[in-house]
């Protein structure tokens, strides 16, 4: 407890995972409410209409959470991590100004023209201050994914004598080759998040009867969006993401399967328990070859097991492991859960399956916990580097702060974030308790 | 290079002052203009479309800091640990408030987060004044690089005199704001509002100047060597007498132009006394952070600069395009706070 490594990293880990919350639906949504909102344009179909503008109340709710929660993280690079920030600020830091800039001002500038604005502006402006938002959150979510991509693997910098960084191609870290595919495989997940969530609003209405327009609307774009979103999460987004992991991480690798040691024709481990200290997988039940073929597209290929790599370059593999298994097997199980739902649509019984529909709703949370794992692995799997290769996480912390400091202000935003997650829920299960037809009455 | 990036992270700081500023100013007093949920949804409604798009002015500068002078946001940060904890929850606790409030139409859930919209407000006003107070006054930067603020040392007096400054003339640019926004008895007592906070922001700037003087003489040293500079606290000055002449008159938009003059003013003058420093040492000028001992490379710093810059022009585009589509007296409909 009174490590202060150790602490900062509780109060960052529970901080950011706090916070992705919210990004998650931000994207994904953002990205149904300006289809919804064209639909609504080109068609004028009010269903469409009425959809936007209900997802966009919960949009807001959602939003405002995601930029209160947002702030802190950028504050700590330099409150908790500041040697980490003096020693590549210059480098990474050439991304994290211009998700303010570009995408951040975009964003929060034209939600309040989408919310507020609807009287004041034509429909085509109204329209594209939708998909203005939506853009801009994406766009606000590559600029993250490339600088935390920069602390994957660091590219565009040459080192000084003195040890610190200096950048040399800002375009190399912009478009660092590791970026690409974890943009994908994020907002992918994000999109998968939103589609489930639409899908499970619709579900709830079905299953009690209210609004069945709006229900079968929802449940319907969740379950088209859902097939082909659960599939390109697994391939190509997350096949070509573990590629690059395979490429330049390949102790992480080796860690989110559990492969202790080199082997020519490695396994995947469908199940399993990791033990690091005796370097085993116990009760494993194996696939074999499968693990070379995905990552070197070669059934005989070596892969490199734990074993090829000192200990203390280990990332903690038991939490590596798990929650990419948790990841996974989840993916697995929407991937299903949305082919079973093409089946009844096609067999027109999809809004009558009730089994289906609770399954939907309850899916849900799960979609999170997808979302969040895989970030685990991401981010737990990169241990001991702050800045792979570079910069131990233990070198990158700040001298200056007590351990005792960061636990109490760690125990602050938990109190704080615990009341704040009470809130949303209240607000947005009245929003959805109140539902989409109210949504022209005066409900802001 | 050094020195753009100087002055565009002032020019960013002290926008972040004028746009946030009157949300902030708003915020302090509204709960003491108002006298009925119709009112206090008036103030709201004038903040509430754009709060968020102009606290992210301050987001945006944390970010150019980190890429622009890695080492002040490093050192200043940490060294400030506790107090930006606060900051940071104020921050929550006064987004959640503008945006909560309206969510539930119930007098307590109202009285709740105008409570908190009051309380975020006034002390994040203070605190933004005590942080600009001790990056005027120094602080213990020793060879090792790197402080500890203890609430002792962050709240000595001149930084607490800076700390209701900030309060004070916020809280007056605030209710300048309100002046656009409002109409017929509210607008009567904003603008009897308006002129008593003129006079205790005239009279805490005068007071500041004179203490500056006495804690810090070396921050004329710039006034003496580049006599140009001396326009800023003219134009402070203006800003203040042009705020006396708006203050009872119809002269509503003007009132707000002349307190807008006064914080860029104000901002700029203690942006040009501590130039080229930014982070000043207490105990040697030697272990003072300036904009070339703390910067990044020369490369770093032009490429963030043409990666931001076209940005930058579309967002100043854009807010004002926002600002616009709001502007005018506050009418409540069906849609808003």
């Amino acid at each position: 407890m009174t490590d202060p490594i150790f602490a900062h990293r509780v109060q960052f880990a529970m901080t950011v995972m706090f916070h992705y919350l919210f990004p998650i639906l931000t994207m994904g949504l953002g990205f149904f409410i300006a289809l919804y909102s064209t639909m609504y344009l080109r068609t004028g179909d009010r269903r469409y209409g009425d959809a936007a503008r209900f997802w966009a109340k919960i949009f807001a709710v959602n939003f405002a959470l995601g930029v209160v929660t947002g702030i802190p993280l950028e504050f700590e690079f330099g409150t908790n991590w500041s040697r980490f920030s003096s020693y590549g600020g210059g480098v990474f830091g050439q991304t994290l100004p211009m998700e303010g800039v570009y995408a951040f001002f975009l964003e929060s500038s034209f939600l309040g023209l989408f919310l507020f604005g609807e009287r004041r502006v034509s429909r085509v402006v109204h329209s594209l201050a939708g998909i203005g938002v939506s853009l801009g959150s994406l766009l606000s979510g590559y600029f993250i994914v490339a600088t935390d991509a920069w602390m994957q693997h660091p590219v565009g910098y040459t080192m000084d004598p003195d040890g610190s960084l200096r950048l040399t191609s800002f375009w190399q870290v912009l478009l660092n080759p590791y970026a690409g595919w974890q943009y994908l495989h994020t907002v992918n997940g994000a999109l998968v998040t939103a589609a489930f969530v639409i899908g499970g609003v619709g579900a709830f209405y079905l299953l009690e009867g209210r609004h069945p327009e709006f229900a079968r609307l929802s449940v319907k774009t969740a379950v088209i969006a859902g097939v082909i979103l659960t599939i390109t999460q697994a391939f190509p987004t997350g096949d070509l993401n573990s590629r690059n992991i395979v490429r330049y991480q390949p102790v992480k690798l080796a860690s989110m399967e559990g492969l202790f040691e080199t082997k020519a024709g490695a396994p995947i481990a469908i199940i399993g328990m990791p033990d690091a200290e005796a370097g085993e997988l116990v009760d494993p039940i194996y696939v074999p070859d499968v693990l070379s073929f995905l990552a070197y597209g070669n059934l005989r290929a070596s892969v490199d097991g734990l074993n090829s790599y000192p200990e203390e370059l280990w990332p903690p593999v038991e939490l590596t492991y798990y929650t990419y298994h948790i990841m996974v097997g989840l993916g697995t199980l929407f991937i299903l859960q949305m082919l079973a739902g093409l089946f009844l649509l096609w067999r027109q019984r999809l809004f009558t399956s009730r089994w289906f529909l609770w399954t939907l709703m309850f899916a849900v949370p799960f979609t999170y916990i997808a979302n969040e794992a895989g970030w685990i692995v991401a981010e737990v799997g990169r241990q001991p580097w702050v800045v792979y290769g570079l910069l131990k996480t233990a070198q990158g912390t700040s001298p200056n702060v007590f351990a005792a400091e960061t636990i109490f202000t760690t125990l602050g935003f938990a109190g704080i974030y615990a009341l704040l997650a009470m809130l949303f829920l209240l607000l947005v299960g009245r929003i959805v308790l109140k539902g989409p037809e109210g949504t022209l009455a005066r409900v802001m | 290079m050094n020195i753009i990036w100087f002055w565009a992270l002032g020019a960013m700081l002290i926008a972040y002052a004028v746009l946030d500023g009157y949300d902030l100013g708003v915020g302090t007093i509204s709960l003491w203009l108002t006298r009925t949920d119709q009112e206090r949804r008036i103030a709201l409604n004038a903040v509430g479309p754009v709060w968020n798009g102009n606290e992210v002015w301050l987001l945006a500068a944390g970010g150019m800091l980190v890429v622009s002078f890695p080492r002040v946001y490093a050192v200043g940060f940490s060294g400030f640990y506790l107090a930006l904890m606060v900051v940071l929850w104020l921050l929550i606790l006064r987004g959640v408030s503008i945006e909560f409030r309206h969510q539930i139409d119930h007098p307590m859930w109202h009285a709740l987060w105008d409570a908190g919209f009051w309380f975020g407000s006034a002390l994040l006003s203070l605190l933004l004044g005590v942080a600009l107070g001790n990056v005027l006054h120094g602080l213990p930067l020793g060879a090792e690089g790197f402080f500890q603020g203890t609430f002792t040392l962050m709240l000595n007096p001149y930084s607490l005199l800076t700390g209701i400054l900030s309060l004070a003339v916020l809280a007056w640019h605030g209710t300048t704001f309100l002046r656009t926004k409002t109409e017929g008895d509210l607008l009567e007592r904003v603008r009897r509002w308006s002129s008593a906070l003129w006079w205790l922001s005239a009279l805490l700037v005068i007071l500041t100047t004179a203490a500056t003087f006495v804690v810090r003489p070396a921050l004329l040293t710039n006034y003496w060597a580049y006599p140009i500079a001396w326009l800023l606290p003219l134009a402070a000055a203006a800003g203040l007498v042009a705020g006396f002449l708006c203050r009872n008159e119809e002269r509503d938009s003007e009132a707000f132009l002349s307190s807008t003059l006064t914080i860029v003013a104000l901002l700029g003058s203690a942006a040009a006394s501590v130039y080229p420093n930014l982070l000043m040492s207490t105990v040697s000028p030697d272990y003072s952070l300036t904009i070339y001992n703390a910067a990044s490379s020369p490369h770093a710093l032009m490429t963030a600069f043409i990666a931001n810059i076209f940005g930058m022009i579309g967002v100043i585009v854009y807010s004002t395009y926002v600002h616009r589509t709001f502007s005018g007296k506050v009418h409540l409909g069906e849609h808003g706070y």
